[in-house]
């Protein structure tokens, strides 16, 4: 603390006000992705867009319906299989969790968040589109529910332990079994926080798009059971933004806007949901 | 004390008629549980309890006052087995439920006969008003709806809440007064119907009012059902037991009826505890 | 009534310790604990799994090129010859880029935000930061391939003009190349810095700064003297988050580092990263050496984030300890 107080007094001020130019910068940029994508999306979205199926190069008029049912379809397979297992983990890790091997859980989900989503897709290859010899909807959605398992396994671990012991001893003291005491009082507290690590983790993958590259694959008509290739909306908005077609660089847009709007709304629900809990 | 005949009378056969406080002289009611050289601890060297006897009579109130840490809210957590719910807690001495070993018994099985109300008011934060009291039967597999809503009903009405609450059935439990609370968790205890109920400090989350009102609940309740109090509050052990127990740094001091003990305690370190000279 | 201490009558009836969960089980609850057991050990699996699938799937690479894989300099599938050092090179320079630029950005919000905003407009920042981490990889590249790619062609001229005596701002100017790719990963990672240096200078001890403002000194004095360096640890955990959030992106850098395995000290070149040549190359891979090469990419892109993330986890879990 030397120096002159002026300069002091100088100091501060710009260098605070350079910590406020940099949270101008790092808020603006979400907005105007928003807004870009909403600009460019907007024109290029309609009803027909929809609900029609891809068309050939040069036709006009074609849609991303199979795009957004095979999404559906494949992160909803991808949250029947994580969430389950996600959640069971957590519930291992809450309730018994003490010894070495919860550590050892623990660290494999913390890798396992850490691993980046397209080696998750070159694992699910090599599980499952090498001995099956085809690209498929089934091989997508593991590939996802493995990037969504850690993810809910450690928020539903957490909102577990937020339960307060003294639920679970009143329970205990009723004479209820301990297995029962988990399912039906300490799981049902923890519902809201449970369903919000889920929801969050459903809008991650929803947006993936490279572990789908050679799993999910992509198609340009309807998918046809869990078993062959399918489109997905990531997957498209990546091959139409590289593709020289003007045309489907607007589909791009389009179908951009269309899956931002998805990601954040689940994302947002998850966020409002947990909110009135949070208060109390 | 033959405990095993005790287990098989009939409960209401000879019961005396309910007294205030035991008369001296008066016949002693039949030991409903009995403890014998029990011990019990935290972790491996911390020892809470340093070999207790107890005999609990039916059908009375028995009051454990003691200072804070002298164990006895190990003791009574050792009596329906919710000690050993803690990691790391162990226990060993004999403790029986009229004749029957509890160590030996199915935990499950011992607390729906031994029941227990917290220190804090515990309702299942998920459940309503009437789910919270019912929750004991229906967790166990009860169906007949008519059945549990009768049970629901009687139970608060002994807790001494149906009037406050009948027309708030469906409202969530969390959302009583803490008095209310507290008396819903004892309605939620007694539907289970126990033998014996353990209260562990039932009323020091609560304001005097609250607490006036539980403490007349317990003197409605205790021709029922025998009931164990640990307290911290002199005055409320001498307002509603029959026998007082006094702990000591994980030790029995001294037990006894009531009167005798607040009155002419045989220890001297009751007398000086009592009498405000520590704790 | 008064029970003297009976040692003898204890030993009589003492019988083992009564360890938890009890020595009896009920049956339920034994399958219950199974059942979750079961469901936790399948994460476990996965991870072994995982490392086990890239392992035998690269073994082929390993045993024609050994180590040198990782610093050969070609990229010849239709030859067969297979080297990484041109993605390594491309994925870390990248990830450099974005921490150059990510990390000063998020440390300044995240000490506007916790030293600076009224609470609401730091919860409202905080939240528009947080949510930029929910767009997807791929918009964000659509984004770079149509807007920053033309803007990235259009500064560099002027860039080689003022910082030209530099070899990283020399060349042609393509727009797709390493500098674009670090702009639009310096996006994504952002989120990360911004909201774990937040939480970590949130757990500055009140007393030390309030020591530092009765010496009289200013508010960034106090921050500089105080809440940065207690908090260093946490931020430097959050950079090692965040680089490893870097290394492993795909999607974003794919469309925009311009996809040519080649090493040049010029940020305006072209370059690729380890998990774009995955992406581009893994579905029309035929032979088995090549399958075999991108396995091994995947494999060593794994062992690298691993590390990084053990990092970041060290740093930020020893901080959170003493809470």
């Amino acid at each position: 603390m030397s120096g002159h107080p002026a300069r002091r007094k100088r100091t501060n001020a710009l260098m605070l006000g350079l910590t406020a130019l940099c949270a101008l910068l790092s808020a603006s940029a979400l907005f105007a992705i928003l807004g870009y994508i909403a600009w460019k999306g907007a024109s290029a979205v309609s009803w027909a867009f929809l609900t029609r199926l891809p068309v050939p190069v040069g036709e006009t008029g074609g849609g991303i319906a199979n795009s957004v049912l095979g999404s559906l379809e494949v992160v909803g397979l991808a949250a029947l299989i994580g969430v389950p297992v996600g959640v069971l983990g957590g519930v291992y890790l809450a309730e018994y969790g003490r010894g070495r091997l919860a550590f050892w859980v623990r660290y494999a989900a913390d890798v396992l968040n850490g691993v980046p989503s397209i080696v998750v897709g070159l694992f699910a290859y090599a599980l499952i589109v090498l001995p099956m010899k085809r690209f498929s909807a089934l091989s997508g959605s593991v590939a996802l529910s493995v990037i969504m398992v850690p993810v809910v396994l450690r928020s539903t671990e957490d909102f577990l332990r937020l339960v307060p012991g003294t639920i679970r001893e009143a329970a205990l003291a009723l004479g209820v079994p301990r297995w029962k005491v988990t399912l039906r009082v300490v799981l049902p507290s923890a519902s809201r926080g449970i369903l919000t690590g889920a929801l969050l983790a459903v809008s991650r993958v929803a947006g993936e798009t490279a572990p789908l590259i050679f799993t999910a694959f992509g198609n340009t008509f309807w998918g046809r059971g869990l078993l062959e290739p399918v489109a997905t909306l990531p997957l498209t908005i990546y091959n139409y933004a590289i593709s020289p077609y003007d045309d489907w660089h607007r589909q791009a847009w389009a179908a951009a806007l269309v899956l931002m709007l998805f990601v954040l709304a689940v994302n947002l629900a998850a966020r409002l949901w947990l909110r009135p809990r949070a208060a109390n | 004390m033959n405990l095993l005949a005790m287990d098989a009378e009939q409960p209401a056969a000879n019961i005396p008629p309910p007294a205030g406080a035991a008369a001296p002289g008066a016949p002693r009611r039949p030991v409903v549980m009995s403890v014998r050289g029990l011990r019990a601890g935290y972790a491996a060297g911390a020892q809470a309890l340093q070999g207790v006897d107890l005999e609990i009579r039916e059908r009375t109130v028995t009051a454990i006052i003691g200072p804070s840490g002298c164990g006895k809210s190990t003791l009574i957590r050792c009596l329906n087995r919710m000690h050993e719910v803690i990691p790391g807690a162990w226990c060993e001495g004999d403790v029986r439920l009229g004749g029957r070993d509890v160590l030996q018994l199915d935990p499950v099985v011992l607390r729906r006969e031994v029941g227990m109300v917290f220190q804090r008011p515990n309702p299942f934060p998920t459940m309503s008003v009437f789910q919270n009291v019912a929750s004991g039967l229906v967790l166990n597999g009860e169906r007949d709806r008519a059945k549990i809503a009768e049970r629901v009903e009687e139970s608060l009405r002994r807790a001494a809440l149906w009037d406050e609450v009948k027309d708030k059935l469906d409202k969530p439990g969390t959302g009583l007064s803490g008095g209310q609370q507290q008396r819903l968790c004892i309605a939620r205890a007694l539907a289970v119907e126990p033998r014996v109920l353990l209260m562990d400090e039932p009323c020091s989350a609560l304001d005097p009012l609250a607490t006036a009102r539980i403490e007349e609940l317990l003197l409605q309740i205790k021709d029922q059902l025998t009931i164990v109090i640990v307290t911290h509050n002199m005055q409320q052990a001498a307002r509603v037991s029959e026998y007082t127990v006094f702990m000591l740094m994980g030790e029995l001091v001294e037990y006894g009826e009531t009167q005798a003990i607040f009155t002419q305690p045989s220890d001297k370190r009751t007398e000086d505890y009592i009498t405000g000279r520590f704790g | 009534m008064t029970p003297a201490a009976a040692p003898e009558r204890t030993s009589s009836g003492a019988r083992g310790l009564v360890p938890v969960p009890g020595p009896r089980e009920r049956a339920g609850d034994r399958l219950f604990r199974l059942i979750v057991t079961g469901f936790a050990l399948l994460t476990l699996a996965t991870v072994a799994a995982l490392a086990w699938q890239l392992t035998r799937g690269s073994l082929g690479t390993w045993r024609a090129f050994g180590a040198s894989f990782l610093w050969g300099r070609t990229w010849d599938p239709v030859n067969d010859v297979f080297g990484a050092l041109p993605f390594l090179y491309g994925t870390l320079v990248t990830s450099l880029i974005a921490l150059l630029i990510a990390v000063p950005l998020g440390v300044g919000t995240a000490v506007f935000l916790t030293e600076l905003a009224p609470r609401r407009l730091a919860s409202a920042v905080g939240f528009a930061v947080e949510l930029l981490a929910a767009v997807p990889s791929v918009i964000l590249g659509l984004m770079g391939m149509y807007l920053l790619v033309p803007a990235v062609r259009f500064v560099e001229p002027s860039l080689e003009r003022w910082l030209g005596f530099l070899p990283f701002f020399r060349g042609a100017a393509y727009g797709l190349g390493l500098l674009t790719a670090g702009l639009i990963l310096s996006l994504m990672i952002l989120p990360y810095v911004t909201a774990i240096t937040r939480d970590v200078l949130a757990t500055v001890p009140r007393s030390l700064k309030e020591a530092l403002y009765a010496l009289g000194a200013t508010r960034w004095e106090v921050v500089r003297g105080v809440s940065l360096p207690y908090a260093r640890p946490g931020i430097l955990g959050a950079v090692f988050l965040a680089l490893g959030r870097a290394l492993g992106e795909t999607m974003a850098v794919t469309m925009v580092i311009g996809n040519t395995p080649r090493i040049s000290a010029s940020l305006f070149s072209p370059g690729y990263s380890m998990a774009a040549v995955i992406a581009n190359e893994l579905a029309e891979a035929v032979s088995d050496a090549h399958l075999s090469a991108l396995i091994a990419i995947g494999l060593t892109l794994l062992g690298v984030t691993i590390v990084v993330n053990g990092l970041a986890r060290l740093l930020i879990y020893r901080l959170e300890r003493p809470r």
